[in-house]
């Protein structure tokens, strides 16, 4: 039982790290990085989500900053591209702590409704300060540097992106996994007991959407050097919402989920923009009006609680999958 | 003087959008994150039906709102309804949803430039000081009667009581013998008819657009967080404040005339977490 278990992580490790390894061999090399960076930007959301009970309506902000931000250390300093990356992570959770310490002040759907509003905030700012972001422009010709390295194949560039976003993936999954992500487990399923318990709540809120945000910041980054490009579309609302579906896709609260989620939301977007069929949006919203009334624990969550109801004895549940009602507890 | 006129005008709509938005949370606890794409559904209402069919403005203005209304209430027994007893977020994820869906279903059909309408009033009104359309002086005028109509529905009458009592304490007024779950449907769908309202008033002043809701829906939820999302009086009140000092922002410092109203939630939620006119939250 316990050996089954404990044999179980190295397995779905292994199977992830092979499913990364092969992913341009299997679809479309620009394609797997935009899932790669994507599956970043949602684990770190579910951080947030999952782990801590707060649902970030707001993460363009974070996305978006950073890649106007390694964009414009890639243009301006012709930086190595790792370090415009970590600069632009850097830099979307600086903009997280103001953000951040007016928004944990409310829960629940508040917190939704005052991250989505901050986000907008600096939408207005980027479309408004042209002459840095290059307005409805974007950011154009981000160039990649690496020492004179040749990373202009996507194929080959893929694998200079990869460390990046695992460094990314196994920080979320230490945070997850320490003592600190205990707490914020805690205060998720109960914020009154974990202040009585003399966590600063508010404090623990705070980090975790900082930390949460650089590491969306490191995945905005990536995207914006593998792309050559950053756009206002990568501040805009639906990018907020975007990676919420994929969460919400995936399964809240799983680390996995999330990263499935991105690989099918990118790989539908993909496939229908070649199809010609011109509504991305129709489907992805009808996807989420779906997932949310039919299976709210997401693919990974069902497909976890599927396995262990088989199991004679019901095995302790591999994810902190939260129970199906409260996304949050701290409703408002 | 002019631009403090623009304001008001254009805090009416805020200010509607956010009544609706009041009352809906008020009555389910839901925020609807549709609320925008069913403004945008009236005001592309009006424009196809007078494109069409050639209604006139003025039959689609009563019309449009009762059909969206209707529209509503089916939203909210068939879809809103089944996720009522969870977490109000997954509300919220379901409407975002319909908010997608709406919003590109009218996109695919007519594109994403602006359609022109005509203003049903042309006159202009003489203030002596300046000369002001009179569209705009009727629409602050109906935005101002239904809200303060509203208000008095729900503070003076019956069905108010029923309402306010069904959204504190919904148990207990069951317990009295209210059948409560029968007002929800009618007062969702009275929401969105308000957001409809507002859509067919805006569409002789807006530029009609499938986006014309997705950004403004943003604004009206800094509106309520100001004003407290829980008052009805409050989320009146901060749209129209908030359409005056954005008007006044635009006139002394335009750069800050889209984010002045972020600012302000900023300073509200430093100063006052639960908005303005709120009542604390419960503490959790």
């Amino acid at each position: 039982m316990i050996l089954s278990r404990l044999a179980k992580r190295p397995v779905l490790l292994a199977v992830g790290l092979v499913t990364a390894l092969a992913l341009p061999w299997m679809i479309y090399p620009p394609v797997a990085m935009d899932v790669l960076c994507w599956a970043l930007f949602a684990v770190a959301l579910d951080v947030l989500l999952g782990f801590t009970g707060l649902l970030s309506f707001g993460h363009a902000a974070f996305w978006g900053t950073a890649a106007y931000t390694a964009g414009l250390l890639a243009i301006h300093y012709s930086v190595p591209f790792p370090v415009a990356v970590l600069g632009a992570a850097v830099a979307a959770a600086v903009l997280a702590v103001p953000i951040g310490y007016l928004s944990v002040r409310r829960t629940g759907i508040y917190f939704a409704m005052v991250t989505l509003a901050f986000a907008q905030m600096v939408y207005f700012l980027a479309n408004q300060w042209s002459g840095l972001t290059g307005g409805e422009n974007g950011l154009q010709g981000i160039p990649r540097e690496l020492f004179g390295a040749d990373l202009s194949d996507p194929f080959f560039f893929y694998y200079y992106g990869l460390p990046l976003v695992l460094l990314g993936l196994w920080a979320a999954w230490r945070i997850v996994r320490s003592p600190f992500g205990r707490v914020l487990t805690a205060i998720r399923d109960n914020p009154a007991r974990a202040r009585a318990l003399g966590y600063p709540v508010d404090r623990y809120k705070l980090l975790a959407f900082v930390l949460s945000a650089g590491l969306s910041g490191l995945a905005g980054g990536l995207y914006a050097i593998s792309h050559g490009f950053a756009s206002l579309q990568e501040v805009n609302w639906t990018t907020s919402g975007k990676v919420v579906i994929m969460v919400v896709l995936g399964g809240i609260g799983t680390l996995w989920g999330p990263g499935l989620g991105s690989l099918i939301m990118v790989q539908l977007n993909d496939f229908l923009s070649t199809a010609g069929f011109d509504g991305i949006d129709l489907v992805t919203g009808g996807v989420l009006i779906l997932i949310v009334l039919l299976f709210r624990r997401g693919i990974w969550g069902t497909v976890v609680d599927l396995v262990s109801r088989r199991s004679e004895r019901p095995a302790t549940k591999e994810t902190d999958a939260p129970a199906e009602e409260p996304v949050t507890s701290g409703s408002a | 003087m002019q631009h403090i006129f623009n304001g008001l005008v254009s805090g009416s709509f805020l200010a509607m959008l956010a009544l609706g938005l009041a009352v809906i949370f008020g009555m389910l606890g839901v925020v609807n994150f549709a609320h925008g794409a069913f403004y945008m559904l009236g005001a592309f209402g009006a424009y196809l039906l007078l494109s069409e069919w050639g209604v006139n403005y003025w039959l689609a203005l009563a019309a449009v709102p009762v059909v969206l209304g209707l529209l509503g209430a089916l939203v909210e027994r068939v879809l809103i309804r089944r996720l009522s007893a969870l977490d109000p977020l997954y509300n919220f994820l379901l409407t975002f949803g319909l908010a997608l869906v709406l919003q590109d279903l009218v996109r695919r059909e007519y594109g994403v430039q602006s359609q022109p309408y005509p203003s049903p009033v042309t006159a202009t009104v003489d203030f002596g000081l300046f000369t002001y359309p009179a569209y705009q002086v009727m629409v602050l005028g109906v935005s101002l009667v239904v809200c303060l109509a509203v208000w008095l529905v729900l503070s003076k009458t019956r069905l108010g009581v029923i309402v306010r009592a069904a959204t504190e304490r919904p148990e207990l007024t069951r317990a009295l013998g209210i059948d409560v779950g029968r007002y929800v449907a009618p007062m969702f769908g009275f929401g969105v008819a308000l957001a409809g309202f507002a859509g067919v008033l805006a569409a002789p002043m807006r530029a009609v657009n499938p986006l014309m809701g997705g950004d403004l829906i943003i604004t009206v939820f800094a509106v309520v967080v100001i004003g407290g999302l829980g008052s009805i009086f409050g989320s009146v009140t901060a749209g129209f404040a908030i359409g005056l000092i954005t008007a006044v922002a635009n006139l002394y410092v335009p750069t800050l005339s889209q984010t002045i109203v972020f600012i302000l939630m900023a300073a509200v939620l430093l100063w006052r977490p639960a908005g303005l006119f709120g009542r604390e939250e419960a503490f959790t």
